[in-house]
């Protein structure tokens, strides 16, 4: 990006205050406004959130080790999925890049100095918090045994586990997401530097504002199916359930209403991270800008046309089904167009393979099988077949996993520098990065074979001749473990003994790359003014040669 | 078939090989475009990766001719999984009219199965090779679903309403019944077997007392007789002073409602009108009908409701002849999703 400011390094740099030592203690974290340190609480506490949700994965795969679910009851299996499906949708995925990533780089990467509203930020994390707790003080004295989905009628009438406390915690931390979706929309609306059109603005920006419009528009929808979810548990009001006087499918309806943009909200801000990674490693501008900056706004609106497809074996018409089963593949063409753009970007370029592009570059490949795989359940005959099979759980694991995960982690890689002012060990983060990739594939691909076979989900008791597809499914996700732990450790090692990072350390364009490492607490001395185009890279910032 | 490890499922249905066309188109689409995105990452990661020597000079920021190109052709490509999927599908949902009926009642943690010559299964489900069978189905509690791999078929089972779903079995066998849509506790252990006969073995099967329960009779005869227990023909009777409609040759028949509205009386109008009378009253009759919620169950249901699609009209026979032919569609039941 072409700036006219570009004395603040120096001025910053020389005096050393950045917003990490500006001030110390406790209180001053817990009562911080600055985006950049409520970026990092959010850190911490998804990062737990992610460790309890990959410890119940890990129990599940174990007990897949032998047909006969030998390792824990069926009762405790049904826990431990809707334990594994809770945190990691509610409690990791979902605020993993926006409220971490986001809520550190947004502001930063338009040239504002904080969000617009700096104490509705820090109430988000607070309500995030406590929905938490509710969460996981219902998982964890006794469990929840719904699945994360919560189907009605078992839900309200069937089930005698902690689901009210667990619905409540999901409904508290839905207005976290509201609450940062707002903010985002109104600090890119109101807040950009001057000279920093919407042409100009990063594709990052352009994905966090289509998935603020799905944080506005769906959250308050699934707020109110828990809602009514629980009023029919504990009151015994007709809405669900068929003997009550309610219609199940309702439930559904309204469930996936929600939850299927909420894949969305996954999966975009990791197309935005995956934008801004391709360009900068690969030294040349974005092939595609303004589509892939539409395409992000396409797929927050169709993604809320296309819920049905989660329904068709549930009741639905045979008209309904058809409607949706079309609206999914139009909904799949601009995630098509965005792979095919960051593709073309390597065209021509100078490409650096280092930690952050492998990662991206890994997203691409894994979403492409997941986003393909959705067309088998997209079409109608095929999902008859396919629905409630491991296939589904293959296809949504590569595109959250594989997809979400692999530029959450690629943006970790990538921002670190500039977060924490300090450099990780390159040569292991490039080692781990393969290690996730290999691992994943082993760990999922045999799940779509499971799938076509006729495996169902949520089985934790299987006929014999699934069980040499478990033990690679499981010996894949051992690997994978492994694959997550090193980050966990070198990132942490780095924070305290890493090298001093550079204030650009792979000479990018951004504007959040123009301030020192770590930032100032106001972002920038002066106001930076755009004058071009983002991913600029004709004439671009020299390096030291890291590789 | 069941015990053996294999890469991809048994084809033991009529549809199964049509479904598995699409599923190998599918594949065969997927593996294009990822080896082709693959083949170029790593093509491209090789040919421009980063030297000292070369200066790049990035040339180009978009081409709208290349944007249209892969707009357009994986949109044709998934009109093509579209329309072929959704021919399949409509095929699935539009059950033959000779279809053999059977009607199944799913419940924690058990498939119950009734036919309609009165044979009662638990977990298994018997049927002829190289006729259609419609199953017609419902829950008594949560909602699940019957699916068998090899015949490539599913269907939620859902409390409140009936749903449907047939096939054809192509093969003669043992072949996978799973409870498909997560139902609590011992989800995974409602499994059982569909057994596919030739059709003479199946007719002695059906006709023998080998089932769960032995002495079976027949869903109409059981159907009349909670009908007389149950005191529906005190005002049900084309002699019982019009106090409520007649009930011959009713099945699929128009009905005019007090409230102006039309319905077809299908399965699912039948069973409103046991369990929620007020809901649906026909025109020219006082609500006076008592509910029947709670004193009958799914099954009894069932029974009653092939016992009323047996009645004919007041010229035609009896109960002896209809359960073949009033096995119209179901289609009223099905589309209130």
């Amino acid at each position: 990006m072409t700036t006219t400011e570009t004395t603040v390094s120096d001025a910053h740099g020389a005096s050393g205050v950045n917003y990490l030592n500006a001030d110390y203690g406790v209180r001053s974290w817990l009562f911080t406004k600055d985006h950049k340190r409520i970026g990092l609480l959010y850190l911490a506490s998804i990062t737990i959130f992610f460790a309890l949700g990959g410890l119940a994965a890990l129990m599940i795969r174990l007990d897949l080790l032998t047909p006969a679910g030998d390792l824990v009851g069926d009762e405790t299996y049904n826990k431990l999925f809707t334990m594994h499906g809770v945190v990691m949708i509610f409690f990791f995925l979902v605020p993993s890049i926006p409220a971490v990533i986001g809520n550190f780089m947004l502001p930063l990467m338009i040239g504002a100095r904080d969000l617009a509203f700096p104490r509705l930020n820090l109430a988000s994390w607070y309500i995030f918090n406590l929905g938490g707790a509710f969460a996981l003080w219902s998982l964890l004295s006794g469990g929840v045994d719904t699945g994360w989905t919560f189907y009605t009628p078992y839900s309200t009438m069937s089930s005698n586990t902690n689901v009210i406390s667990a619905a409540f915690g999901a409904f508290i931390s839905g207005f976290a997401s509201i609450l940062t979706g707002v903010n985002f929309i109104a600090t890119i609306h109101r807040m950009r530097a001057p000279g920093m059109t919407w042409g100009r603005m990063p594709l990052f920006v352009w994905a966090m504002y289509a998935t603020s419009i799905i944080f506005v528009l769906g959250t308050p929808v699934i707020a109110i199916t828990l809602l009514l979810m629980i009023l029919e548990r504990a009151f015994h009001i007709g809405i669900f359930d068929p003997a009550l006087g309610g219609d199940p499918i309702l439930f559904q309806h309204l469930f996936w209403f929600y939850s299927h943009p909420a894949v969305y909200i996954m999966i975009l801000p990791s197309m935005g991270v995956v934008s801004e990674i391709i360009t900068c490693f690969s030294r040349n501008r974005i092939f595609g800008y303004s589509f892939i900056a539409a395409s992000s706004i396409a797929i927050a609106l169709l993604g809320f046309l296309v819920w049905g497809h989660h329904m068709f074996v549930s009741g639905q018409s045979v008209n309904a089904g058809l409607i949706f089963s079309f609206l999914s593949m139009v909904v799949a063409i601009p995630s098509a167009v965005k792979v095919f753009n960051w593709t073309a970007t390597l065209y021509r370029g100078s490409v650096w393979l280092q930690a952050p592009m492998l990662y991206a570059l890994g997203f691409i490949g894994l979403f492409t099988i997941g986003g393909l795989t959705g067309l088998f359940l997209a079409t109608l005959a095929t999902d008859v077949h396919l629905h409630d099979t491991y296939f589904v759980v293959a296809h949504f694991h590569y595109i959250m996993v594989g997809g979400a995960l692999m530029g959450y982690l690629g943006a970790i890689h990538f921002w670190w520098p500039k977060i924490t002012g300090r450099l990780y060990p390159e040569g292991l983060a490039k080692i781990a990065a393969v290690i996730v990739f290999l691992g994943f594939n082993l760990t999922f691909f045999p799940q779509f074979v499971l799938g076509y076979l006729g495996m169902p989900r949520r089985y934790h008791v299987y006929p014999d001749e699934f069980q040499i597809l478990n033990v690679l499914s499981t010996a894949g996700a051992s690997i994978l473990g492994v694959g997550y732990l090193l980050p966990l450790l070198y990132l942490v090692w780095s924070m305290r003994y890493g090298p001093k990072a550079a204030d650009n350390h792979w000479g990018a364009v951004g504007l959040e790359w123009q301030t020192t490492s770590p930032p100032p607490t106001n972002n920038f001395e002066q106001t930076p003014v755009v004058t071009g185009e983002p991913y600029d890279y004709r004439d671009p910032v020299e390096v030291k040669d890291v590789a | 078939m069941i015990g053996r490890f294999s890469l991809f499922p048994e084809q033991a249905s009529t549809v199964a090989g049509q479904i598995d066309a699409i599923y190998f188109f599918l594949v065969a689409v997927s593996a294009v475009f990822s080896l082709a995105i693959a083949a170029a990452i790593v093509v491209f990661a090789v040919r421009f990766r980063r030297s000292k020597e070369r200066q790049v000079i990035p040339t180009w920021e978009g081409l709208l001719s290349l944007e249209l190109t892969w707009t357009i052709i994986p949109f044709l490509i998934t009109l093509v999984m579209f329309f072929w999927g959704a021919r399949v599908f409509i095929t699935l949902r539009t059950p033959p009219e000779n279809a053999l009926q059977v009607y199944v009642v799913g419940k924690q943690w058990m498939w119950k199965v009734q036919h309609v010559e009165g044979k009662r299964e638990i977990n298994e489900l018997h049927v002829p090779v190289g006729r259609p069978v419609k199953l017609v189905m419902t829950s008594e509690d949560v909602i699940h679903s019957f699916f068998v791999p090899a015949f490539r078929v599913k269907q939620d089972a859902v409390p409140g309403r009936y749903t449907s779903l047939w096939f054809e079995a192509s093969k003669a066998g043992e072949y996978h019944l799973f409870c498909a849509e997560y139902c609590g506790g011992q989800h995974s252990r409602m499994i059982g077997r569909v057994i596919a006969m030739e059709p003479a073995e199946f007719q002695r099967w059906l006709s023998g007392s080998t089932g769960t329960t032995g002495n079976p009779s027949s869903m109409v005869s059981a159907g009349q007789q909670l009908f007389e227990q149950l005191g529906c023909a005190t005002c049900h009777q084309e002699n019982s002073g019009a106090r409520g409609p007649n009930l011959a040759g009713l099945f699929n028949k128009q009905v005019a409602l007090l409230d102006g509205r039309s319905v077809v009386a299908d399965e699912a109008y039948l069973r409103e009108s046991i369990l929620n009378p007020q809901a649906a009253v026909v025109a020219g009759y006082q609500p006076i009908m008592p509910t029947f919620k709670g004193l009958v169950s799914e099954e009894g249901l069932l029974q009653l409701i092939t016992y009323i699609k047996s009645l004919q009209a007041a010229d035609a026979a009896p109960d002896a002849a209809p359960a073949v032919k009033t096995h119209a569609t179901l289609q009223g039941s099905e589309e209130q999703g």
